[in-house]
């Protein structure tokens, strides 16, 4: 601490010896340096391209004149984009929180007390390193109508299902977004769970709180930086589904799985760029805006 | 008691999760009559029910030499894989650790606000910038060839995000003590950012292989020769076909990343670890 305190006090007399003005300056210019190479690349392959798009989504694919907000309107108008947009907004607002719930319960549950715990946390991460295009054949293994998932309802003397197909097909997504994710997340979680003070959780005790209370009231606010980062890894993770639905079902698979990544890749293929570009903004620019929320919801002790 | 209900409900679990796995590898050994009787239901055409793969009655490595041994095809895409992935890793490992010590270690205008769009960059899904990065690809003469998949991937911004958030654990005393000893910026990264950041570049190592093994929509999108192919999209497009070596097929293509895995697991974890980290 004593060091701590004398190296502070140096490096305050060389600010002020040298002007703090130009310090401040050394230091920008020195931090950009050392982004330089990450954003140019980063300039070259997307930010740039990325501008030729918004340009192109207002210009008259035809005539080469300005078409103002005409393709914008058009998607909105467009009914494979409307589903794929409700599909995806459904997707995520049931996988996500499912995601983020199941694998705080499995953090919470598999603490180092737990025997083994190293054996089940590597079992809960082995999904991790499965390809997906293997998922695709498990996925047919399982849910095909004569698959291995109906012998549950045949047990309950039910009718099998086809559950790759119908609305069905969303929970098969959900199932394997889920398996894919959890181990990730629960190490997430663990990390975080472990950063909490053992003292606060002493001292709620000592006032005699309830595990409930303490669960509120100690481990949901000092997982607050812990779920900013799962939330976004998760949503991450959720727009990656889409290569397990294009694998299982193609370009064009049932109405419930039906995302907004195969809207935007079907109509790559047709070549309709400028209708492509104005659903790349809205997308980007609905992305940026979730993250800009995120982060403001967990600004105060996110570190960000 | 409530110990042992919580462990026999976290094997439960446990089990059902690495099910799938133990399943394919179990029909992997399977000569061809013994995995229809399991499988046949479920392809098309198929009728009956589906049965669980077990242990083979008749274990065979058939499907694996068919695999292997039988066409060049295997191998070809295997090499494909590697000679993407592995520069792409090491890319990322470059470029990351030098943008996340920028981000982490330096104030300057606008910092913030780019962090915030290189995490937005991150999570945008592949189709968003699709069109654009075709593009500047085909602009650059890069299309159909391995650099298209290369180049893009060093710069993933995901690679600084996870770094970055492992720099900003580093002491900040530690770093200012060195530059009181007059140690220049570059001198100052090479000597305390780099040895504190390898445990942390090792990590990102781990999980980005992971990832860009399993690419699919970039070569699929970029690659138009199929003898350019990497070995994720070998599965896809061996189809229904010859279904009965597609069991074999998924066990080797997820070998490298297995092994990978149960190798390096302590880096895996602590590669997730390190998103979560805080100041």
């Amino acid at each position: 601490m004593q060091t701590t305190l004398a190296i502070r006090r140096l490096v305050r007399r060389r600010g002020a010896r040298q002007g703090a003005g130009q310090l401040r300056r050394n230091e920008a210019l020195t931090g950009m340096a050392f982004i330089a190479p990450s954003l140019a690349g980063c300039l070259v392959f997307v930010f740039v391209p990325f501008l030729d798009a918004l340009r192109r989504s207002v210009t008259n694919g035809f005539t080469g004149g300005f078409a103002g907000l005409t393709y914008y309107i058009e998607i909105f108008h467009n009914q494979s984009f409307l589903t794929a947009v409700a599909n995806t907004g459904r997707f995520i607002a049931l996988c996500v929180p499912a995601l983020v719930a199941l694998s705080l319960g499995l953090a919470l549950a598999l603490d180092e007390s737990v025997p083994g715990h190293g054996a089940l946390r590597a079992a809960f991460l082995l999904p991790m390193a499965v390809p997906v295009a293997c998922v695709a054949l498990l996925w047919q293994l399982l849910f095909h109508q004569n698959g291995l998932v109906n012998a549950i309802p045949r047990l309950l003397s039910l009718p099998s299902i086809d559950w790759t197909r119908g609305g069905w097909a969303l929970a098969c997504l959900i199932i394997s977004y889920v398996w894919k994710n959890v181990g990730y997340n629960m190490v997430l979680f663990i990390a975080g769970l472990g950063g909490i003070s053992a003292t606060l959780y002493e001292a709620a005790a000592v006032d005699g709180a309830s595990p409930a209370r303490r669960f509120i009231s100690i481990t949901l606010p000092c997982l607050k930086p812990t779920v900013f980062t799962v939330t976004v890894l998760s949503l991450l993770g959720a727009f990656k589904s889409y290569r397990e639905a294009y694998l299982v079902a193609g370009s064009y698979p049932p109405g419930s799985v039906y995302l907004l990544q195969h809207t935007l890749n079907n109509w790559f293929a047709k070549l309709e760029i400028e209708r492509l570009s104005a659903a790349a903004v809205v997308t980007a620019a609905v992305i940026l805006a979730l993250v800009a929320l995120l982060n403001r919801a967990w600004a105060s002790d996110a570190g960000l | 008691m409530m110990k042992y209900v919580r462990l026999g409900l976290l094997c439960l679990l446990a089990a059902v999760v690495t099910l799938p796995l133990v399943m394919t590898l179990c029909a992997s050994f399977m000569g061809e009559a013994e995995l229809m009787e399991h499988i046949g239901a479920v392809l098309p055409g198929g009728s009956g029910r589906a049965l669980t793969p077990t242990l083979p009655a008749a274990p065979t490595l058939r499907q694996y030499a068919a695999l292997l041994l039988d066409t060049s095809v295997y191998l070809r895409m295997f090499w494909n894989s590697l000679l993407t992935v592995v520069p792409v890793v090491l890319g990322q490992a470059v470029v990351g650790t030098l943008a996340a010590w920028g981000f982490a270690r330096y104030r300057f205008p606008a910092r913030d606000g780019l962090f915030m769009g290189y995490i937005a960059l991150m999570m945008m899904p592949f189709q968003v910038t699709l069109a654009p990065s075709y593009l500047a690809l085909d602009l650059l003469n890069l299309i159909d060839t391995r650099w298209a998949i290369i180049l893009p991937g060093i710069f993933s911004t995901f690679a600084v995000f996870l770094l970055r958030q492992f720099f900003q654990t580093v002491p900040y005393e530690l770093v200012e003590a060195a530059r009181i000893d007059s140690a220049g910026e570059a001198r100052l990264f090479v000597w305390i950012g780099l040895p504190l950041g390898l445990p942390g570049v090792a990590s990102l190592c781990v999980l980005s292989f992971l990832d860009n093994w399993n690419l699919i929509e970039q070569p699929m999108t970029f690659l138009k020769s199929q003898d350019k192919w990497p070995l994720s999209l070998y599965l896809p497009r061996i189809g229904e076909s010859n279904v009965d070596v597609a069991f074999a097929a998924s066990i080797v293509t997820l070998l490298p990343t297995l092994l990978l895995f149960f190798y390096c697991e302590s880096y895996l974890v602590r590669g997730i670890q390190m998103a979560g980290l805080k100041e």
